[in-house]
């Protein structure tokens, strides 16, 4: 589990976070939502530690990461998958180099071993025959996918996505949404996720954390989202027709 | 002020939570091929007509017969050792070698590749920029040995063919009144140049923010910051060293 408590973060005189506190628990999809700007993404950094935030803690499962020591941090950052908006996928390396990377920095296992395990997350994420393409020939569906399976590839205990289904068309970003929420399920991880599609959230959103100009404004499950009785939130869920309509038929 | 402390604080980050040995040894040799093997090229270019140049342009200069025609290597050599080979080379090892660091370095920073780094614990400055510090000052020495090798022979050629003068006299005045220390000097200032033009390229670099415009940016201000710190070192090299 991860908890977040008191985060305040300033960029010089501009306060971007106020006082968020949350819980994010192991083995479900953790949503942190809202409008663009709204600090999502700087929470995120901030519990990733790309961050320091001005004031507040985040527990690793009761280890305080931005007071620990540096051994601990970095035993910390190696539990810890990320996927980046745009795949962060390293230019040079192939499909395997890339998926294999944490492997090759962060652990001692054989080659073989290693291989095995490349290919094994490879298969998971329906990427099969590409250990050899290089991240310019892939389309962006398969960007994120690689980058997911080098985000879980050292049996990473933390995942984290950061818009995961940016620039992906609504059937790939569903397929996307799945895979994480599977992966979660099946190895127990915990997962956050910042995004603004309400797709994702009525699809994975087991928890939601909604957040308004740098506030925590409400925080509950997909189910309890649509009746919500937050209007900046309101606002946001029903902000394209599609919603608006659904609304309207189960009135 | 605030830019060179920020730049003696990036050099000291380069130096803490390293990765294995093994790891950096893999990444050197990567980086010796770019730095170095591709470079050959434009150096053997440069320094060969540079010191073609030299030769006919000093020889233009001598209009008096009282002078002995071999001084023309002489100055050829001089020049070659002291100043053309370290340092023209260095002008142009910035505007190639310079850019491309801070060019793939801005590339990595603004897509997210260096913060995947951090979130894997891997210290990334030191990841990616010690190994490219060390190929520069492990090749560009051997850079400018080849540049001022083919500079003299450069000179050679263009004298001898234009009948400026004979191929002994050339070689005499390669050979007369040499002083071994310019070899060092030369040596030393190539040291001293690879070092500043990777540093301050990978730091331009290292630190973009922005987009592919800032990327762009980023090259420019590391190439024009080396070629003022690469003559600045320059100036102080000679008046310190001798």
């Amino acid at each position: 589990m991860i908890e977040v408590k008191g985060i305040n973060k300033f960029f010089e005189e501009t306060q971007v976070l106020f006082d968020i506190n949350g819980k994010f628990k192991q083995g479900q999809a953790n949503l942190i939502i809202g409008s663009s700007g709204t600090g999502k993404t700087v929470l995120l950094k901030c519990i990733v530690g790309l961050l320091t935030p001005d004031e507040g803690s985040v527990f690793y499962n009761d280890r305080d990461f931005h007071n620990a020591s540096k051994s601990e941090i970095q035993d910390i950052r190696r539990e810890i998958g990320m996927l980046f908006q745009g795949g962060a996928l390293f230019d040079s390396k192939n499909v395997e180099q890339n998926v294999g990377f944490p492997l090759d920095m962060l652990t001692k296992m054989p080659r073989d071993e290693k291989l095995d395990r490349i290919n094994f997350v490879l298969n998971r994420l329906g990427l099969v025959n590409t250990n050899k393409k290089m991240p310019s020939e892939l389309s962006g569906g398969m960007k994120k996918r690689v980058a997911l399976a080098r985000a879980i590839v050292n049996n990473s205990k933390y995942l984290f996505c950061d818009e995961p289904n940016s620039g992906l068309d609504p059937q790939t970003a569903i397929v996307i949404d799945h895979l994480i929420q599977e992966i979660t399920e099946e190895y127990n991880i915990t997962t956050v996720v910042v995004t603004h599609d309400m797709n994702s959230v009525m699809e994975i959103g087991d928890y939601v954390m909604f957040m308004y100009k740098g506030q925590k404004l409400w925080e509950g499950s997909n189910t309890d989202i649509l009746d919500a009785d937050v209007k900046e939130l309101q606002d946001f869920v029903y902000s394209n027709k599609l919603m608006t309509a659904l609304k309207e038929q189960s009135a | 002020m605030k830019i060179i402390g920020k730049y003696f604080i990036f050099l000291q980050s380069l130096f803490v939570k390293r990765e294995s040995f093994n790891t950096y040894i893999r990444l050197i040799i990567d980086e010796c091929t770019k730095v170095g093997i591709d470079s050959i090229f434009i150096v053997v270019i440069i320094s060969t007509f540079i010191g073609a140049v030299t030769a006919v342009q000093t020889a233009y200069n001598f209009v008096t017969p009282l002078i002995p025609r071999y001084v023309i290597s002489l100055i050829v050599r001089d020049m070659t050792l002291l100043e053309l080979a370290p340092t023209i080379t260095a002008i142009v090892f910035a505007g190639k070698v310079g850019s491309n660091i801070a060019g793939e370095l801005g590339t990595m920073r603004i897509s997210e590749q260096v913060d995947a780094l951090e979130v894997m614990g891997i210290n990334s400055s030191s990841f990616l920029v010690l190994p490219k510090i060390l190929a520069c000052i492990l090749m560009y020495p051997l850079l400018v040995i080849l540049a001022g090798f083919l500079s003299i022979l450069g000179g050679y050629i263009a004298a001898t063919l234009t009948g400026e003068m004979t191929p002994s006299e050339y070689i005499y005045g390669i050979r007369v009144d040499f002083i071994q220390y310019n070899v060092t000097f030369a040596l030393i200032k190539s040291v001293v140049f690879a070092f500043l033009i990777s540093s301050i390229s990978a730091f331009t670099g290292y630190y973009t923010s922005g987009g592919a415009l800032e990327v762009g940016r980023a090259s420019t201000k590391a190439v024009t910051s080396s070629c003022i710190a690469v003559l600045s070192a320059d100036y102080l090299l000679a008046q310190l060293l001798l």
